[in-house]
C-alpha cells in the first residue's frame, strides 16, 4: 500500500486514530475516518479519476462538494452499485469499493479516447446532425448510440437496502448550516418555535470547515463545535447533517433526502434506511445555502490537477490534505489569496497568476509579504500534462482588452492549479420556490431579487453575496429572528456579536474566458466551460453560427447544464461567453430556469416503502382465507382480489371455468360477490334522489322490492349500474359496480352537497359492512331452505325482492336477484360473518353438488344471457339505447340527470354505436376481446371499421364461442356477415345477431 | 404542494383534496328549456383564465365536504376558500388584476 503522500500534520477534521481501508480501480488505499472519497484519493496522490463523457478524455477531482462535474465513481458492485456518485460527497468506509466510469479497459488506458481524436467530426449536435436521416434508420443508429452514452452502470439485481419517508412540519426551516445558517437556528431556536437546520454535508459548519481562521479568539472549528452543542442542548431543534433539500414547492413545502446509513457501507446499513425523504412543510424558511465558486476557463482547464481554489481550501484545512506540492492559483479575484495563503501556511510551494492588470489592496500586501510570486495581468495559455499528472504550465501575459495574450511564453513547472472566478450564491431552491432573479453588476451573479407571494423566503449569508464570516453570522442572526417573528414567536434577543479579523477584497475582473496563442475553437487546445458533458467555448461559438442563439436552444444544443450536476459550476460561463459573442448583456439573455431536484435523488428514496408487497394496497374479503385454500387464483378488481376461478388438480384456467359454468346451470355455484358497491340511503327525500340519479321510475317501488337501474352522467352516457331495494320507508340500499363503488359515492355526495343541499338524505358507504355470498343454479333453493327460516316459495319470496331473516344462524338480508340468469339468491351478512356464511353455505351445497366459481365463470354466465357490464361493455360514450335497453328508461319523468343530453344531435342521430351480438363462423374461435370489425377485408390498413368486440367467451351452455360488439348501426345489421381481422393475420367471418345467446329462468 | 384551508378543517395539504373545475355553475332548472347551445356551454364549456379562477374542490380524504376556492392559476396563489351557498369573498382591485 503507498503511503498517503499528500496528507498534512495537524487533524483537521478527520479523526487520525481510525485509519479505513478501501478500493479505486482495484488498488488498495488508506484514508481516515472523516474522508471523502475524493480527499482520500487525493491524499493518496491520486489526481486522474474518470474519463470524460463525449471524448474519455482524462479528468481529475474538480471540486469538494455536491457541485462535482467531473469525479463520479461507480459505487460499489452487484446489487449495491451506484453510478454516477461524486466522490466529493461519498464518504469512505472500511471495505469501500469504487470504480471509475466511461473508460475502458482501464481509467489508464482507454480505448474510448479515439473519440477525442475525431473531436473535429464530434462536434455540438453530431447527433443531432448525422442521424437525421433517413428516419427509418434511426431505429440501427439508436442502439449503438445508446451503447455509447451514458456514464456509469445501473444496477441489474434488485435493491437490497430499504428507504424511509417522513412528513414534518416546523416553524424554520434553516437551510445550509454554515456560519449563517447556524447563527439563524440558534436566532430562532432560542424563542422556543420548532426549528430544523439541514445540511448536505456530514458536519454543520459550512465553508468555515473549509477556513482556519479565529472566532472570538477560538479556532473557527472548535467555534461551530460549541454552536452545534448549543443547538443540540435544545430540544425543539431538529439537526438534519447529510441532508439535501433537493426541492422547493408552493408554501413553503420542502423536500429533502436525508443520506441515512450510507456513509456506514452497504453490508452494515441493510438493517438501517439508507436514506429518507423529508416532506417538510414548514412556516417560515430561511435560506442559508452559501455560495457556489466559478471557475475561469483556458486551454486545456479540463486536466486533472486543476480545480477550484475553494476546494484546495477545503481539502487543506478540512481534510488535511494538500494535494500537490508545486501549486499555482489562477484568478480574477481576492479570494483565492486564501488557497494561496493556506498552502504557504503548510510549506508548499505556490505562485499566484492574477489575470487582473495590476492587483493591490490588502490580500495582495498579505501574499507579498509572505514572499508568493504574483504574475500579474497573466494567464495560463497550456497545460503539461502526462501519466495521471499535471506537469507544467504555459503562461502568457494578457492584451490590454483581456482578449489576447502578449509577449512571450514561460513555462511554470507545476502539479496543482486552483482556480477562482469569484462566488456564485447558491440560489437553485430561491429559483424553484418561484422567486424572481436579478443579475448583479457589482458581484457579475444571479441574486435573489423578489420572493414569490407564496414562499417569502428569508436570505442570510452567501446566498446573497456576502462573503465574510461575521457578516453572514450577523445576517444569520438577523433571519432567525424574523423568521420567528414572523412564525408567531417573540424574537427580541440581540446578537451577541463575533469578533474575526478585518478582511477587505478589492474588485475582481469580469473576465473569465481566457485567450490563448490562438483564436478559441482553433487549435489543438479547448476551452471547456461544461466539464460534466464536455462541451467547450469553441461549441458556443458553433451553436451561435448555426442560429441556435437562445439561452434555451444552446443548452440543447450543446448540452451545456445538463449533465448530473445541472451546470452548477458551468452555467454562467456559458451565458457570458454567449453574452460576449452575442454582444448582450448576461441579463438581456435570460437564464433557463432551476427546477428540482437540486442534486439527483435516488429511485429508491423517492420509493421509499411503496414497492413489492407495500406497492398498492390489497382489498380482501371476509371470504378470502377459505378462497385460498380452494386454490383461487385471483384477479385484481380496483384494489379488490376476487377470486377469478378456483383450480382443481391440475386445471387450466379453460377448463376450470368451462366446468364452473356448466355446474352452475346444472345445479349451483357459490360467487363471493362482498366486492360489490354497497351504498346506504336514508332521509325522506331519498325517492327523490334516485329518480335523478337513475334513467327509470322509482315511485312505486314497494318495501322489500329491488330495482335494477342506469345511471348516466349529464352526457346521458351510461357510468354505472346496479340494484337497489327499498328497506323501509325512507331507507334504500343501493349496490354498484365493484369498480364504481368509490364513484358512485363522490358523484351521491356531489349532487347533494353542491346541487340539492336542502335534501335530506344521508349516503353511507357500507361497502365493507357486508359480505355477500351469491348462490346461483337450480339447486340455489333447495341449498338455502336448509339453513334458513325464510319461506323461499315464489310467491313469498318473488323475484326481485328482499327479505330479512336467519341464514346458517347468521342475520341477513337476502335478496333474489341475478346476474346468471339462473335463481339467484344474494345472502348479505355482517361481514365479521362473512366466512360462516361460506363455509355453512358450501357444506351445505356439497349435498347438492354445488361448486364455487369465479368472476371469470361470471363474465361468461352473464355473457351467455346477454347482461352488460359497465366498463366493459361500455365506455363512457354509450347510451342506454346504444344498448339496446329503452326499457329502463322513463318517458314520463320530467327530468333525470343526462335526460336532457339525450336530445343533443350527436345522441340522437341514427347509426350510433350499438350492442349486438356476433357469432364466428368457426364455433370453438374465440375472437380477441378489442379486435375490430369490418365490412370489407384488404390486404392492409386502414379499412373501414365498423367496430370493435367487447366481450369474447367459449360459452360451454350454448356450446360454442359468443361475444358482444359495438357496431355502427349495428341493430339493422343483425343477420349481416362482417370480418373481423385478427393479429397474426387471419381473419375470422361473423354474424351478427342478439347479444342474447341463452333463454330462460330469472 | 398547495396549502389549502378547508373551511370545515382548516388547513390541510394538497394531497388531501381533489380538484373539480370551475365552481359556481349552476344546473338549469329545466334543462328541456334550453336550446343546444345553451346546453351545451353547461355541458362542456369552462372558463381557463390566466389569473383569478373561482373553482371547487374536495376535501375528499378528510371531511368530504366540497367546497369553493378562489386561486390564481398563473401563481397558484389561494386567495380564499368558502363553503358553497356563501357569499362570495370580494377580492381588492390589486388581487384582481394580479398577472400574469
Amino acid at each position: 500500500m503507498k503511503k498517503q503522500i499528500n496528507r498534512l500534520e495537524h487533524d483537521a477534521r478527520l479523526n487520525r486514530r481510525k485509519s479505513i481501508r478501501f478500493w479505486f480501480d482495484n488498488r488498495v488505499y488508506e484514508g481516515y475516518e472523516g474522508d471523502t472519497l475524493a480527499s482520500a484519493l487525493l491524499a493518496n496522490g491520486v489526481h486522474l479519476v474518470g474519463r470524460s463523457f463525449k471524448y474519455h478524455r482524462p479528468r481529475g477531482i474538480y471540486t469538494a462538494g455536491s457541485e462535482e462535474p467531473n469525479a463520479l465513481v461507480q459505487l460499489e458492485e452487484k446489487a449495491y452499485t451506484e453510478p454516477n456518485r461524486r466522490a466529493t460527497e461519498v464518504e469512505i468506509y472500511e471495505g469501500l469499493i469504487a470504480h471509475s466510469q466511461n473508460c475502458w479497459p482501464s481509467c489508464r488506458l482507454d480505448f474510448g479516447i479515439v473519440n477525442s481524436w475525431f473531436s473535429r467530426i464530434l462536434p455540438a449536435g453530431f447527433y443531432y446532425k448525422t442521424f437525421m436521416w433517413p428516419a427509418s434508420f434511426w431505429m440501427t443508429y439508436e442502439k449503438y448510440i445508446r451503447k455509447a452514452a451514458g456514464l456509469g452502470r445501473s444496477p441489474t439485481e434488485p435493491d437490497p437496502h430499504f428507504y424511509d419517508k417522513t412528513h414534518a412540519h416546523c416553524d424554520v426551516l434553516v437551510i445550509g448550516g454554515g456560519p449563517a445558517g447556524i447563527q439563524a437556528a440558534i436566532a430562532s431556536g432560542q424563542t422556543g418555535c420548532r426549528v430544523i437546520l439541514a445540511d448536505e454535508k456530514s458536519e454543520f459548519g459550512g465553508m468555515l470547515l473549509s477556513e482556519n481562521i479565529l472566532i472570538n479568539g477560538i479556532p473557527c472549528h472548535e467555534w461551530i463545535e460549541s454552536r452545534i452543542a448549543k443547538l443540540k442542548a435544545m430540544s425543539n431543534v431538529v439537526l438534519l447533517n447529510r441532508t439535501t433539500v433537493t426541492g422547493y414547492y408552493d408554501y413553503n413545502f420542502l423536500v429533502a433526502n436525508q443520506r441515512v446509513s450510507e456513509h456506514l457501507g452497504p453490508r452494515i446499513s441493510v438493517n438501517s434506511p439508507k436514506e429518507r425523504l423529508w416532506k417538510i412543510r414548514a412556516k417560515q424558511v430561511v435560506m442559508a445555502t452559501g455560495a457556489i465558486e466559478r471557475p475561469l476557463v483556458f486551454a486545456d482547464n479540463d486536466r486533472p490537477g486543476i480545480m477550484l481554489a475553494g476546494a484546495i481550501r477545503t481539502y487543506i484545512n478540512r481534510y488535511s490534505t494538500l494535494p500537490g506540492k508545486n501549486c499555482v492559483v489562477l484568478t480574477n479575484n481576492d479570494s483565492a489569496y486564501h488557497a494561496a495563503l493556506d498552502i504557504a501556511d503548510e510549506d508548499g510551494q505556490v505562485s499566484i497568476i492574477d489575470i487582473r492588470t495590476s492587483p493591490s489592496g490588502a490580500m495582495v500586501d498579505s501574499a507579498v509579504s509572505r514572499g508568493i510570486r504574483i504574475l500579474a495581468n497573466s494567464t495560463i495559455t497550456g497545460v503539461g500534462y502526462s501519466r495521471g499528472q499535471l506537469r507544467y504550465l504555459e503562461v502568457m501575459e494578457l492584451s490590454e482588452n483581456g482578449l489576447e495574450v502578449v509577449g512571450k511564453k514561460q513555462k511554470l513547472p507545476c502539479d496543482l492549479v486552483g482556480i477562482s472566478g469569484g462566488w456564485n450564491p447558491t440560489i437553485h431552491l430561491f429559483s424553484q420556490s418561484r422567486g424572481k432573479l436579478r443579475f448583479d453588476e457589482t458581484h457579475h451573479c444571479f441574486l435573489a431579487d423578489q420572493p414569490s407571494q407564496n414562499n417569502p423566503v428569508i436570505l442570510a449569508g452567501s446566498c446573497q453575496a456576502t462573503w465574510f464570516s461575521k457578516e453572514c453570522m450577523e445576517e444569520g442572526h438577523a433571519a432567525g429572528c424574523k423568521a420567528a417573528r414572523r412564525a408567531g414567536f417573540n424574537a427580541d434577543q440581540e446578537f451577541d456579536g463575533v469578533k474575526t479579523g478585518q478582511l477587505e477584497y478589492s474588485p475582481q475582473r469580469p473576465l473569465w474566458v481566457l485567450p490563448t496563442s490562438h483564436p478559441i475553437g482553433q487549435g489543438k487546445t479547448r476551452h471547456f466551460h461544461e466539464l460534466h458533458n464536455d462541451a467547450t467555448i469553441g461549441d458556443i461559438h458553433l451553436a451561435v453560427r448555426e442560429g441556435y442563439e437562445s439561452v434555451e436552444h444552446l443548452k440543447r444544443y450543446t448540452t451545456t447544464g445538463m449533465g448530473t450536476d445541472q451546470g452548477k459550476t458551468s452555467n454562467l460561463n456559458a451565458l457570458t461567453a454567449l453574452s460576449e459573442i452575442r454582444n448582450l448583456s448576461v441579463p438581456d439573455l435570460g437564464v433557463t430556469t432551476f427546477r428540482p431536484p437540486y442534486t439527483p435523488l435516488t429511485m429508491g428514496s423517492i420509493v421509499g416503502h411503496d414497492c413489492g408487497e407495500l406497492f398498492v394496497q390489497k382489498r380482501k374479503t371476509p371470504m378470502h382465507p377459505w378462497h385460498d385454500q380452494a386454490h383461487a387464483v385471483y384477479e385484481d378488481v380496483g384494489d379488490w382480489k376476487r377470486p377469478r376461478y378456483f383450480s382443481l388438480g391440475n386445471e387450466t384456467m379453460h377448463a376450470a371455468v368451462q366446468r364452473e359454468c356448466r355446474q352452475v346451470r346444472q345445479t349451483g355455484g357459490l360467487l363471493d360477490a362482498s366486492t360489490l358497491g354497497k351504498i346506504d340511503l336514508q332521509g325522506k327525500d331519498t325517492r327523490w334522489l334516485l329518480n335523478m340519479l337513475y334513467t327509470n321510475a322509482w315511485d312505486k317501488l314497494e318495501i322489500g322490492r329491488c330495482r335494477y337501474g342506469l345511471m348516466l352522467n349529464e352526457h346521458g352516457m351510461i357510468f354505472d349500474d346496479g340494484v337497489t331495494t327499498r328497506i323501509g320507508e325512507n331507507h334504500y340500499h343501493m349496490t354498484t359496480t365493484t369498480g364504481g363503488a368509490a364513484r358512485v359515492m363522490n358523484w351521491i355526495e356531489e349532487w347533494l352537497q353542491t346541487e340539492w343541499p336542502n335534501l335530506e338524505v344521508y349516503a353511507t358507504s357500507v361497502t365493507e359492512q357486508w359480505a355477500v355470498a351469491s348462490l346461483s343454479g337450480p339447486k340455489a333453493a333447495e341449498v338455502l331452505r336448509e339453513l334458513t327460516d325464510i319461506p323461499l316459495d315464489e310467491e313469498s319470496f318473488p323475484f326481485m325482492s328482499m327479505r330479512n331473516g336467519q341464514v346458517a344462524d347468521i342475520p341477513a338480508r337476502v335478496f333474489r336477484i341475478s346476474f346468471t340468469g339462473e335463481l339467484s339468491y344474494e345472502i348479505n351478512v355482517p361481514a365479521r360473518y362473512g366466512l360462516a356464511l361460506w363455509e355453512q353455505l358450501m357444506e351445505t351445497g356439497r349435498k347438492f353438488d354445488i361448486c364455487p366459481y369465479g368472476t371469470e365463470s361470471m363474465h361468461v354466465l352473464r355473457a351467455e344471457k346477454g347482461f352488460i357490464i359497465v366498463g366493459q361493455d361500455t365506455d363512457g360514450t354509450v347510451t342506454p339505447m346504444d344498448l339496446g335497453m329503452d326499457w329502463i328508461v322513463s318517458r314520463k319523468k320530467q327530468d333525470f340527470l343526462g335526460k336532457r343530453s339525450f336530445d343533443r344531435t350527436d345522441t340522437s342521430r341514427p347509426g350510433r354505436k350499438q350492442l349486438v351480438g356476433l357469432l364466428t363462423e368457426d364455433p370453438e374461435f374465440v375472437l380477441p376481446e378489442g379486435a375490430h370489425v369490418v365490412s370489407e377485408l384488404k390486404s392492409s390498413p386502414p379499412m373501414d371499421m365498423l367496430g370493435h368486440i367487447t366481450s369474447s367467451y367459449r360459452s360451454p351452455n350454448a356450446g360454442r364461442s359468443i361475444a358482444m360488439a359495438l357496431l355502427k348501426d349495428g341493430f339493422n345489421r343483425k343477420g349481416q356477415t362482417l370480418n373481423v381481422p385478427i393479429m397474426n393475420g387471419t381473419s375470422q367471418r361473423v354474424t351478427v345477431t342478439d347479444p342474447v345467446f341463452l333463454t330462460g329462468n330469472d | 404542494m398547495l396549502l389549502i384551508k378547508c373551511p370545515w378543517c382548516g388547513y390541510r395539504d394538497q394531497s388531501e383534496f381533489s380538484a373539480q373545475g370551475e365552481a359556481h355553475i349552476e344546473r338549469p332548472e329545466n334543462p328541456h328549456d334550453l336550446d343546444e347551445e345553451q346546453w351545451g356551454d353547461y355541458l362542456f364549456f369552462r372558463k381557463n383564465p390566466k389569473g383569478v379562477h373561482y373553482e371547487r374542490w374536495v376535501h375528499v380524504h378528510g371531511c368530504r365536504r366540497w367546497f369553493n376556492v378562489i386561486r390564481n392559476t398563473a401563481t397558484d396563489h389561494i386567495h380564499a376558500t368558502y363553503r358553497p351557498g356563501d357569499p362570495i369573498p370580494a377580492l381588492s382591485d390589486e388581487e384582481t388584476d394580479q398577472p400574469a
